[in-house]
This record gives structure tokens, sequence and C-alpha cells, in this order.
């Protein structure tokens, strides 16, 4: 080598630290390392606050519910007279549904209290029981018509004063105008209950009656029959079309103007507030087809409208995450672009596709503001027995019982949030388990 | 020659390959696939430049080249794979027995029958080893009844020297299989339909060495039977497969001849600067 001359270090000036580096890059150093730390308690923080705010909402709904789930019965020994209840001695139940049961019931409960002659007494007496509490009697009776002509012991469904008096709802101190139970009232319950003749019981009634005036007879399951017909409606419409729709724009539909326009549109409708879907619902299919007013079927057809959006995006989603590779294979041999779909793009999208339909479901049944425009508002006793029946629905009730001025309507609000929290856990739960089981790998 | 005469004739569909043996007979027999000045352009880029090649029946033909020089895309225009690709435009003429595959009378799906393919990467479905050979000659009729489709998922396994592996687990799933067999299986799943062309694009280049001469075994029997186009990028592999072989650069065809001539006496200077690894 005759090149004596050191060649000229091409690197130097990235080689060269400058003055004060080594602290610098401590520093440096320092600072990453805190701003790291800062982030991630950030995140911890946001994720324990959320927490707090869930758990003071779930415990708030439970204190206030939880209460709601027992009911104050009152033990009144009844003679079913067959003088009264079924002169003629006939069996028949028209004859024997048409009794006056109520006064059987106030007689019995007058016995228990021999002592209270005088009307304005006697009132008080008859305002310990729910005023409907005659037409379980009767349902009683006429399920077992041997009934009739005994004298028995039967659990009376309490008024709700005396149940909220009961739960410790109503002060006993209170001053006497300020309490709905007067002096009286108060007397016969403590004497009551020295003598076991009044307890607390689980409210069946909460899940099998339907709505009603008397907060103590009032359940939920003409609003759980409503929902669950809105449901079917609901999931029988915008299964098929969702999906239908999703498959074409994601494997069929040109890529032109006309298809990103109709994308454009999905998404947005995505966002419009639902209380417009309730509008259109009305002037649609109540102004301008005459359907049912209040009938889960015109309420599936706009809870439809609304879930309508989800289930596209969330299956066009399903639908791109199918490797490529597997459209291809089944290509490759010959399928045609409808059996590729049917018999391995479709298969392979169905959890992401059920877990999209499940959450859009879950969404339509915590919808109360369309139902209102199409008048499933109204008060409706009766479960419906078909889906063109008039009927509420559990976010319709829970609006209604808080509207109640009653404090047992209170209560029973908190509840019924409870049993529709409940089954959106499980529907949310039937996603994750519908996932787990089809989700496949490659 | 009646063989000859009885090839030239065919221009039916799904006839059989052994039928095309005769193709042994030298240079004078039509080829099994011909392309005539096939051009194509993804959009508004031009990707191939006229493409004149022949494939001949029962030889392994490769098409080797630098990457993006054209040659998975002219494999994939064989059997219209292109199709499905937006902005897709293909110029040209391009044959199978003499028919042209892009005329309006051909059905895709039947001509995907007879121009099977395999991929770069295994890609068998998510379903048994089993389904995965039955599902091409399923949907497109082969069996009469289980016992048949028995046989035909027996022999396609056999045919991909898979056979032993899977015989007691048919019904296990196929995506559990190791990489080799895995691409072993798409290769039976291939054959199942029995197409008269395969297809074959970088069929090793997810393998390790031992499943890929595993592979490269099968195409040099396979090709008694079949003919077969493979697209690869590894140089010794198209010696070792291949009958002849076609260079592509830059979309255009280069040089294409038998492959002892290519690769030793290339008549192309940028065949042998290639093949030689001094660009690529």
């Amino acid at each position: 080598m005759t090149d004596a001359a050191p060649a000229p270090d091409r690197f130097s000036r990235l080689r060269a630290r400058p003055e004060g580096f080594e602290e610098r890059s401590k520093a440096l150093t320092a600072r990453r390392y805190a701003r790291e730390r800062r982030f991630k308690a950030l995140g911890l923080g946001a994720i324990l606050v959320a927490m707090a705010l869930l758990l003071i909402l779930l415990s708030s709904v439970v204190r206030q519910g939880y209460g709601a789930f027992w009911q104050t019965y009152v033990r009144v020994p009844v003679t079913l007279d067959a003088a009264v209840l079924d002169p003629k001695g006939t069996g028949d139940p028209e004859v024997i549904g048409k009794g006056n049961f109520q006064k059987l019931i106030y007689e019995g409960l007058f016995g228990l209290f021999p002592e209270a002659k005088a009307r304005p007494e006697r009132r008080q007496l008859t305002r310990l029981v729910s005023s409907g509490a005659n037409l379980i009697l009767r349902q009683k009776v006429l399920d077992d018509p041997s009934l009739v002509g005994t004298t028995r012991d039967v659990w009376i469904v309490a008024s709700d004063e005396v149940d909220q008096f009961m739960k410790g709802a109503i002060a006993r101190d209170a001053p006497p105008a300020a309490r709905p139970l007067k002096d009286g009232a108060i007397a016969a319950i403590d004497r009551l209950e020295a003598d076991g003749r009044i307890e607390q019981r689980f409210n069946t009634l909460l899940f099998t009656q339907g709505d009603s005036r008397e907060p103590e007879l009032a359940g939920i399951w003409g609003a759980v029959v409503g929902s669950f017909y809105l449901m079917l409606v609901t999931a029988l419409l915008s299964t098929p079309l969702g999906v239908g729709a999703a498959l074409y724009l994601e494997e069929f539909a040109p890529k032109s103007r006309a298809t990103d326009f109709i994308e454009v549109n999905i998404n947005n409708l995505a966002a419009v507030p639902s209380i417009v879907f309730g509008l259109l619902g009305l002037a649609v299919f109540l102004g301008l087809f005459n359907m049912p007013r209040s009938a889960p079927i015109v309420g599936g057809l706009t809870l439809t409208l609304m879930t309508l959006p989800t289930i596209v995006v969330a299956t066009r989603a399903a639908l791109r995450a199918v490797p490529p590779s597997i459209h291809q294979a089944a290509l490759g041999i010959g399928a045609s672009k409808v059996q590729t779909i049917w018999h391995h793009v479709l298969p392979l999208a169905l959890p992401g596709i059920l877990t999209g339909v499940i959450i859009g479901l879950a969404q339509a049944l915590g919808e109360t503001a369309p139902l209102l425009m199409i008048g499933m508002v109204a008060f409706v006793v009766d479960a419906p027995s078909t889906p063109f029946d008039p009927s509420t629905a559990l976010p319709v009730q829970i609006y209604l019982w808080a509207d109640s001025p009653e404090r047992a309507f209170t209560e029973r609000t908190s509840a019924a949030i409870m049993i529709l929290l409940a089954f959106l856990i499980l529907m949310n739960l039937i996603a994750v388990l519908l996932r787990r089981r089809f989700e496949r790998r490659w | 020659m009646q063989g000859e005469t009885a090839l030239n004739a065919t221009a039916l569909a799904l006839d059989p390959p052994q039928a095309a043996r005769a193709a042994e007979a030298g240079p004078k027999t039509a080829p099994k696939m011909a392309t005539r000045g096939v051009k194509l352009w993804y959009g508004a880029k031009q990707a191939l430049f006229g493409i004149d090649l022949d494939i001949k029946a029962n030889e392994a033909t490769a098409l080797i080249g630098p990457s993006g020089c054209g040659k998975s895309t002219y494999l994939r225009c064989l059997n219209r794979m292109n199709d499905v690709i937006e902005g897709c435009r293909i110029e040209g003429e391009i044959t199978l027995d003499g028919e042209d595959v892009y005329d309006r009378r051909i059905d895709v799906v039947q001509l995907r029958a007879r121009v099977g393919m395999v991929f770069q990467k295994p890609n068998p479905f998510p379903k048994s080893i089993y389904d995965n050979v039955a599902y091409g000659p399923r949907i497109h009729g082969l069996a009469r009844g289980k016992a048949e489709m028995d046989e035909i998922v027996e022999q396609s396994l056999k045919g991909a020297g898979l056979w032993k592996e899977v015989a007691d687990r048919l019904h296990a799933p196929g995506t559990g299989l190791s990489g080799g067999q895995q691409q072993r299986l798409c290769i039976a799943r291939a054959i199942a339909v029995s197409p008269e062309v395969i297809l074959m694009d970088e069929p090793c280049s997810a393998l390790d060495p031992i499943a890929t001469a595993h592979v490269e075994e099968l195409i040099d029997e396979l090709r008694h039977d079949f003919t077969i186009v493979i697209v690869t990028h590894n140089m010794q592999q198209a010696a070792r497969v291949s009958q002849r072989t076609a260079f592509f650069h830059l979309g255009k065809l280069i040089e294409v001849g038998e492959t002892d001539q290519v690769f030793t006496n290339p008549r192309e200077r940028m065949t042998q600067e290639y093949i030689t690894g001094r660009f690529g």
C-alpha cells in the first residue's frame, strides 16, 4: 500500500459528542421515564375513575331497588262464604268470578280488630291491604273452586304505604300530616306484627304482573314480553337486511360514486339521534301505513332502522378480517364467488357478525326515545299476546315508573333497571360465548 | 401420430390429462397453453408488455426473474385470477388447448377447474383435511356418493405424497399440519378436481429446505400427469424441477428455452447476468 495518508474519518461528525452530553443524556432518560410513569398513571387513573363511577351507579341502583324484590303481606283469616260467592251452589266459575272478594277480605280484617266499629277506624283498616288484592284472591279461588265455603288464613298483599312503612321508608315519628299512614293504621300494623300476621316475602308479583296504578301490584311481565317481541321483530328484520347489505357492499358492489355515497350514508345513519328514528317510524309506519299504535311490530321496525348501521358496520369489519388467502384458495379451485362467500367467508366471519348483531340488539333493548314517539309509552296492563297488541317495553316501563310519585314506584324503578341491566349483561355474555364457540384460527 | 391429432382436436372441457401424454413427441406438438401479445395494466400502470409464451403439456415450465418483473402477474392471467383485482385490464390472447380463455363463452369457474392453482403461502381452509381435499370435487359434482369421494380424497392425498402422514387423522383440521404438509395438502386440493394445468406461485418460498425438497420431488412426479407452470425466485429450484425456463424482466419476456440451455448457455446477456447473480 503506497497510500500513506490516513483516510479522513467519514463519520467524524456522527461520533463527536457535544459538551455536556453525558448529563443531558441522563436528564433526557430521567424525563422519558417520568413521562412513561405519568402516562401509565393517567391510564390507570382513568380506569379507576370509570370503575368508581360504575360502582356508584350500580350501588345506588341496588340500594334503592333491592327492596322491591320483597313485598309485605298480611295474613288475614278469610271466610270464603258460599252465600256470598256462589249462593246457588252452581260451582260455575263465571258466578264465582263475580263475587265480592274485596268485601270478604275486609271482613276478615275487621274480624282481627273487633274493637274497631266506627267507619273512620274501619277505613283506616281497609287501607292496610292492597285495593287490588281481591283480584289475586279471586284467581286463587277460580284455580281451586273447592276453597269456596272454607275459612282459611290467606296472605294478602299489603298496600304500598304499609309496605314502605315496614321497609322503613316512612318514618314513624314524622308529623302525622306528612305521612300517608294515620296513627290508627300504625297501631294496627304494630298489632299485626306482634301477632306474626305481617311479613315480607319474595315479590313474585313484580315478575308476573303487568303494569298497575297500585305500586304493590305493578310488575314488569308486560314490559318483558313487549321487549321480547321488539327484539324478535328487530332481530328477524335487521339481521338479514344488515348482513345482506354488508355482504353486497363488501364483496359485490363495484367501487363507484354511488357505493361511496351509500357507505357514507350508512355511517351517517349510525350517528342519527334515536328520537329521529322514532319520528320517522311515527310518520311512515303509523301515518302512512296505518299500522297499530303502541305495537311491538312498529317498535321493532323502528328499532330495525336504528340497529341496521351497527350491524352493517360490524359485519363489514368481520368480512374484511377474513384473510384474502381463503378467498383465493376457494376461487383457485373453481368455486364461484357466491360459493366462496357462503362456504368460506361467511362461516369465518360469523363470530364477528354475531357479536355485531347482539350488540346492535342490546342497544335496541335499552332504547326508549323512538318507542315514545310511536306510542309504546301508554299505560298497558296486560302482557301482549302477539306483536300486534299494545305493549310497553322495559326501558319505557322504567321511564313510566320513574315518573310516578309513589315512594314504592321509586323502588320499583330501580328494580326494573336492575332487571334490564341483567338482560343486557346476559346478551353480552351470549355474544362472548358465541364468539368463543365459533372462533377459528388459521 | 394419433395422439397429436387427438390433442389438437380436443378443445372440450376436462379431457383427461393422460391423453395429453402424447405431447412427449417433440417441438411440433401444439402447446397446452399459449399466450400471444399479452399486455396487462393495473389501473394506469402497465405490468406486462406483450408476452408470447407457449406452455407445453406434461412439462414443468419455470418462470424466473427479479421481484416485480411480472411473472406472478402473468401466471395469474392463465386462470384469470386477475379478474378479481379492481382496475386490472388485459389485452392479447391466452389459449388453453386452442380455446381463448378470455372468450365470453368460457365460464371462469370451469376454467379454474381445468387450470388449478397453488399459492405462495399454504392456505388450507380452516376445515378438516378430508374436507379440504373434498371441497373442489364436491362443488364440481365429481363424486357420486361417499365411497367415490373417499377414493378421490385418497388418490389426491397419495398424489401429493401426504397420504401416509395423514391417513389416520383425515378429520383433524388441515390448519394443524406443519407448513410443508399444509402446502402438500393445498396441492392435493388442487389435483383433486383433476386439472390439466397446475399453476404454482412460489410454492416453496414459505417452507424450510426439507419441506421444499419434498414439494420439488412432488412437482417432478406430477408433471407426468399434469402440466405445471411454476414461478420461483430460486434459480436452483428452477434448474431442478423444470424442463423449460422463461426469464422475465420489467414486464417483458427476455428469453425462453430448455432449462439446460437457459442455465448453461443463455442467449441473452441479461439472462446470463441474472442467473449468475449479478443483478436481481
